[in-house]
């Protein structure tokens, strides 16, 4: 932060938000003045990281500490759900309450939160348990995608050349793809489909992103100063990439991936939808659920609202997370 | 600017290219080999044999390459095994195909009309509480999966409140002149307003569920590069001319704003493939994408073949024309 001119332009962000009812251009121009006015005084202390200054704005924003709540909450349900979840998942307790003409889906009772589902399993319990399944599926395709994507766009950024053009050319044909349509057509290839084959699919269609991205912050870290500085002394190539420009190119990566768990988790309730998903009934998944609850849709719809429900919750817990992360890396919308 | 079009159209050919190897990849790599996909439960080695020699599968590979692409260009995709058996898969995909048009049409109309004007709004009165409003709106959009607001207007509209219909295209027994195969357009061509009104009646649900996921990434696409295009140098040399804030909004603003949005709204045409699926299977409405769930579950696959094909040659195809927009509406583009 000793660029002046990038200070000025940062102060300009934060004083405009601090107006915002500003509602004609010439507001606009007073404000610009009254900026450039107290250029000089900037609230980030020299010497502070960016991680560390992204930090400070992040400690404030009520969007991410919302995210952040939500996904930790998330987390820990997780974990600890088969301890908590009140009845055994694949146990049928109200199966004798299930009637396939009359009442398909049983309701609420004293010991059943929620009821049970068209097998007599309790839906409360599912849902609980439901939650590891949905993580499982969301970071193992995430984290299948970022190994994929960081090994091809680090391959591209610091090898350059031929290797650059043929690894961006695959990518750029894969992103000309609708993705989600790519995600069934893998899914569906499967001959044996499972939660696996859905953390496949799904891993698939996030490489080519995290791949470009990944590229993108190598080409620019590839001209930083440091580089230079570490090339003219010297420095072996090969630490180079690993020790000074991976680590520095990895923020933009990071922020990618909290938004791609979200999209994991919606995209495999998709699959699941479609009947692409894990056949495998015994362990509870939310999307999976979601799909189960199609044909119930007249008599029993809380059985889809539920899994529903979760879904949202946590995809929107990891977006605005996401999202108020980006917002806090990049300088240009630093607020 | 010619020149400009024929460099996409190459570039286009070659995504085409690629994906035609894709797709024969695909085929040669399913359990079984293509034999057995086609055949189904009902092969025999006799049979197996038979077509493997019909098909030309003992020659080498560039040669069935050739073959296949040949076959590919006279249209010649097979026939479909699940979806509607013995019917030929291009004729599927073609009878779909305007069912299809038109829902995504409404739904790409729904989109732009509320998310640009919104777009727009949030971005003049940034940090107030209807812009906060507005932008956590369409969080919850993206997080909302599109085939469960299909569910919800499904539920609701139809089932609770009884306002829409449930499912299909129009109504039985409804009897209309079939010009187009785009129902709300016939009726208008033929005059048969009730006919055009059922078949409306049948598209708005589907076609809301679908614009959801266009509608959040245009309105916040349109917020982020209305809030660049403000702060420029040249909107405040037009408010130093003494413009009105007429001319600056519509000549300034908009016009240099509309850039990435234009872009955001020829992906999302793409997108919107995906989404036709999802909101097809909910509602049973007959378009492409209805075809393409029951024949990614059932294992149609000379259907699939053909509708892979087709959707990313339209994607392909509407990258091109966004990019020909492009470059009308900022001279600078043709230039490079």
């Amino acid at each position: 932060m000793s660029d002046p001119t990038t200070d000025r332009h940062d102060d300009q962000h934060e004083s405009s938000s601090q107006t915002p009812r500003r509602t004609t251009y010439g507001g606009l121009r007073k404000q610009r003045i009254d900026d450039l006015a107290t250029a000089g005084t900037v609230d980030d202390q020299p010497g502070v990281s960016l991680i560390r200054s992204a930090w400070q704005r992040l400690r404030r924003n009520p969007i991410f500490l919302i995210g952040l709540a939500i996904t930790v909450a998330f987390v820990v349900l997780a974990v600890i759900a088969p301890w908590i979840a009140p009845w055994d998942v694949t146990a049928r307790p109200l199966l004798d309450k299930v009637r396939p003409q009359s009442n398909p889906v049983p309701g609420p009772e004293a010991g059943h939160l929620l009821g049970g589902d068209d097998r007599g399993r309790d839906l409360f319990s599912r849902l609980i348990v439901g939650s590891r399944q949905t993580l499982i599926v969301g970071v193992f395709a995430t984290l299948f995608g970022l190994i994929g994507g960081v090994t091809l766009g680090t391959l591209a950024g610091a090898v350059g050349g031929w290797v650059d053009s043929l690894v961006m050319r695959i990518v750029d044909v894969m992103l000309s793809l609708p993705s989600l349509l790519l995600a069934f057509t893998i899914a569906s290839l499967a001959r044996n489909p499972s939660q696996w084959t859905v953390v496949v699919a799904i891993a698939i269609i996030q490489v080519p992103i995290f791949a470009r991205l990944l590229r993108g912050s190598m080409l620019a870290q590839r001209s930083s100063d440091h580089v230079l500085a570490a090339r003219s002394l010297g420095v072996r190539p090969r630490a180079i990439v690993f020790r000074h420009m991976l680590p520095n190119a990895m923020g933009p990566v990071i922020v990618q991936a909290t938004l791609s768990l979200a999209v994991a988790i919606i995209e495999a309730a998709a699959l699941s939808f479609l009947g692409l998903g894990n056949p495998d009934q015994r362990q509870p998944e939310w999307g999976q659920m979601l799909g189960l609850a199609q044909p119930y849709i007249t008599e029993a719809p809380h059985l889809a609202f539920y899994p529903a429900g979760c879904i949202i919750v946590v995809a929107l817990g990891f977006t605005l997370m996401g999202e108020s992360l980006r917002e806090a890396l990049d300088p240009k919308t630093r607020r | 600017m010619i020149r400009f079009v024929v460099r996409r159209l190459l570039q286009m050919l070659l995504v085409v290219l690629v994906l035609s190897m894709l797709v024969f990849a695909w085929l040669r790599s399913l359990p079984g080999g293509p034999v057995s996909a086609m055949l189904g439960e009902r092969q025999t080695p006799e049979r197996r044999a038979a077509l493997e020699a019909a098909l030309g599968l003992d020659q080498p590979l560039p040669v069935q390459y050739g073959k296949f692409l040949q076959r590919a260009v006279q249209g010649d995709f097979g026939v479909s095994t699940k979806v509607l058996p013995g019917e030929d898969a291009l004729d599927i995909f073609l009878q779909r195909l305007p069912a299809t048009i038109e829902l995504s049409f409404l739904a790409m109309v729904l989109a732009v009309a509320l998310g640009i004007p919104l777009g727009y709004f949030a971005a003049r009165r940034r940090g107030s509480p209807a812009d906060a409003g507005a932008v956590i709106f369409s969080l919850v959009g993206v997080a909302v999966p599109v085939f469960f607001t299909a569910f919800l207007l499904k539920y609701f509209f139809a089932v609770e409140w009884n306002l829409l219909p449930v499912s299909g295209r129009q109504s039985t027994g409804m009897d209309a002149t079939r010009v187009t195969g785009m129902f709300v357009l016939d009726g208008i061509l033929t005059r048969e307003w009730d006919a055009s009104w059922d078949a409306l009646k049948h598209l708005i649900l589907p076609a809301l569920a679908l614009s959801t996921i266009p509608f959040a990434v245009i309105f916040r696409i349109t917020r982020a590069s209305v809030l660049d295009v403000l702060d420029e140098d040249y909107v405040r040399t037009a408010e130093a001319k003494g413009l009105t804030a007429k001319v600056i909004r519509g000549r300034h603003v908009l016009r240099n704003a509309m850039l990435p949005v234009v872009t955001t709204i020829g992906l999302q045409v793409g997108g919107l493939l995906s989404g036709a699926v999802l909101t097809e299977t909910v509602f049973s409405y007959r378009g492409v994408g209805e075809a393409l769930a029951t024949a990614f579950r059932e294992k149609d696959y000379p259907v699939l073949q053909v509708l892979i094909m087709a959707a990313a040659a339209i994607y392909v195809l509407v990258n091109l024309m966004v990019d020909i927009a492009y470059a009308i509406i900022d001279p600078r583009i043709r230039t490079r």
